[in-house]
């Protein structure tokens, strides 16, 4: 039997994932050393688990790297890769939100200046309202274009809201809500089909509903 | 002996085998007039295309297909058996540039009963098998899943949204659709089931027998139970399987649609279906059904490597005779082998076996 390689996001999200694979069967024991290697495997079960940024999840499984992975919907959003997406993990459960300063008022006769870092998402959303945009890129601290006056909102993945409110900013809209989703290989869903479906059948046993 | 590049030998077997059907090459022009896939386009489904003004002032494009050329210039009173091995050039969807493909191609283009279909199919599986001995072609029926997506009364933007999800295999997105656009949950679930059944015909047929509602996926199901009668007789049946998540435009595609995969590439490197729809709309009364074989794919994920560039490395020194060392690389090339005749040792070369001559002879 073929390994089942299974590619998960690092952090918080992939250590809860982590665990409930190891509650149906697929556990790895060298994954709990902490050391710095990234590959694991378990010749019993024949699984390989391997970490990698949450982002990259999606193009693991894209290219057949990973047969299997766990990620968040906002990245499957923004980079529409090309995938099965096979359950709903119902973890990491966030919204993705328009937010601004508060008392913030929409003038539609102007371009709305929108800062992200989901520019695909965003521009989506606002072509399908027919808004004209200006999408500034960034790659973190959102929060801070609207304060500085660089953009007049932004568009980004908001979970308790903290950090909006801690800057003084404000959800105004919510485009969806985004939580963690199994996703996997096209191909290696024709060449490992049992061992996936058994896995995902098991998976949703244990998935919180 | 070294072995040419599998690319080239897959090649050839693939030519071989549509020769021997009775398909003739049909060799092409890389450039079409622009408009033809400006009518069409959602039929390619990009809308990337390169195109040029010509010595004119006509607007060309270089072909980001094949099918639509051949389509265009069918000729519907005759059956045409043809394949082709042309480049196309699109944009790709992942690393946002322009890419020169190669495809081979298979199209039938008159009316089609039982047998066309069955050889059409099974000249995909066997293409496939050429490849590799380890593939799958699964197989789709756009009457069926058009069927059911008409009984339910879905069109439109909705039908759009459902039909990408049923192609991602969601079944979670897709009954949470349902539930928005109020659709009956009896419903709901038989288009959710669509995206779960996989697997043999024999496996999968009782299942969707379940789900047929009316007439066109009635239909639908014996003409796919025909076309595995065929399979099966030729041999190909066990690598067959049903997905109706595979989804083309339905404005273009009718029948039955599949895709092909082989062992160690993660996507698909065979594509095909009936697009009767198409010919309809060039105004064009007869059927077609075809198949394309994505040959860079092959390439790409090609992990067969060459342990040696060349099996012997006949060098010789100024003090050789030409006429020697002719005679020993000639010697070595009746035998079989490869030889690479040169005047000195090259840095970066892997060779079985290393002849040197020099005046006094071989050493």
């Amino acid at each position: 039997m073929d390994y089942i390689n299974i590619a998960l996001p690092k952090g918080r999200l992939g250590e809860k994932v982590y665990e409930m694979f190891e509650k149906i069967g697929y556990g790895c024991p060298a994954i709990r050393e902490k050391d710095r290697r990234l590959i694991f495997e378990n010749e019993e079960n024949k699984v390989r688990y391997f970490w990698s940024k949450p982002s990259d999840v999606a193009i693991y499984v894209e290219r057949g790297a990973a047969d299997i992975g766990v990620v968040g919907k906002d990245i499957l959003l923004e980079y529409e890769p090309d995938i099965y997406e096979l359950a709903d993990m119902n973890l990491g459960k966030c919204r993705m939100c328009v937010a601004a300063k508060k008392g913030f008022r929409d003038n539609p006769e102007k371009t709305l200046k929108v800062a992200t870092k989901f520019v695909n998402i965003a521009r989506s959303h606002y072509a399908g309202k027919g808004r004209d945009i200006e999408i500034c890129k960034l790659n973190g601290s959102i929060e801070i274009a609207p304060i500085l006056n660089m953009t007049d909102v932004i568009v980004d993945i908001v979970e308790t809201g903290t950090t909006l409110k801690e800057n003084d900013l404000e959800v105004i809209e919510t485009i969806i809500p985004i939580s963690a989703r199994l996703i996997a290989n096209k191909a290696s869903t024709k060449f490992k089909a049992e061992q996936i479906s058994q896995l995902r059948r098991k998976l949703q046993e244990v998935i919180e509903k | 002996m070294q072995s040419f590049n599998r690319n080239d030998t897959v090649l050839y077997n693939l030519r071989s085998l549509y020769e021997q059907y009775g398909y003739k090459r049909f060799k092409m022009s890389k450039f079409e007039e622009y408009d033809l896939y400006l009518e069409y386009k959602n039929f390619l489904q990009t809308e990337n295309i390169i195109t040029f003004t010509d010595l004119n002032g006509k607007l060309y494009a270089m072909k980001p297909d094949i099918t639509l050329s051949i389509a265009k210039n069918a000729k519907p009173e005759e059956q045409q058996k043809l394949y082709y091995k042309e480049n196309v050039y699109r944009a790709s969807r992942t690393t946002k540039e322009y890419k020169e493909i190669t495809q081979l191609g298979v199209e039938y283009i008159g009316s089609i009963d039982a047998y066309t279909m069955g050889e059409a199919v099974y000249l995909a599986a066997k293409s496939l098998s050429l490849i590799s001995p380890e593939y799958v072609l699964d197989i789709s029926h756009m009457g069926f899943v058009s069927g059911l997506f008409e009984a339910a009364g879905i069109e439109g933007s909705r039908l759009e949204k459902l039909l990408g999800f049923l192609g991602q295999k969601d079944t979670h997105e897709i009954l949470y659709c349902c539930e928005q656009y109020g659709i009956e949950k009896e419903i709901a679930e038989k288009i959710a089931s669509l995206s779960e059944v996989y697997g043999s015909f024999e496996s999968v047929l009782p299942k969707i027998k379940k789900i047929v509602m009316n007439d066109k996926m009635a239909s639908a199901v014996s003409e796919l139970e025909q076309l595995y009668a065929v399979l099966s007789a030729l041999g190909v049946g066990e690598h067959i399987n049903l997905d109706f998540s595979i989804i083309n435009d339905m404005s273009y595609y009718n029948g039955v649609i599949y895709l092909g995969y082989v062992k160690d590439v993660p996507c698909s490197v065979l594509s095909g279906g009936r697009y009767d729809k198409l010919l309809e709309k060039l105004g064009k009364n007869c059927q077609a059904i075809g198949f394309a074989v994505y040959m860079d794919l092959l390439e790409l994920y090609d992990k067969s490597d060459r342990e040696y560039d060349v099996d012997v490395l006949l060098v010789y020194n100024e003090t050789a005779s030409p006429v020697e060392v002719s005679r020993k690389a000639a010697e070595y090339i009746a035998e079989g082998k490869s030889v690479k005749v040169l005047s000195s040792i090259p840095e970066i070369l892997k060779y079985k076996e290393l002849v040197e001559i020099s005046q006094k002879g071989e050493q």
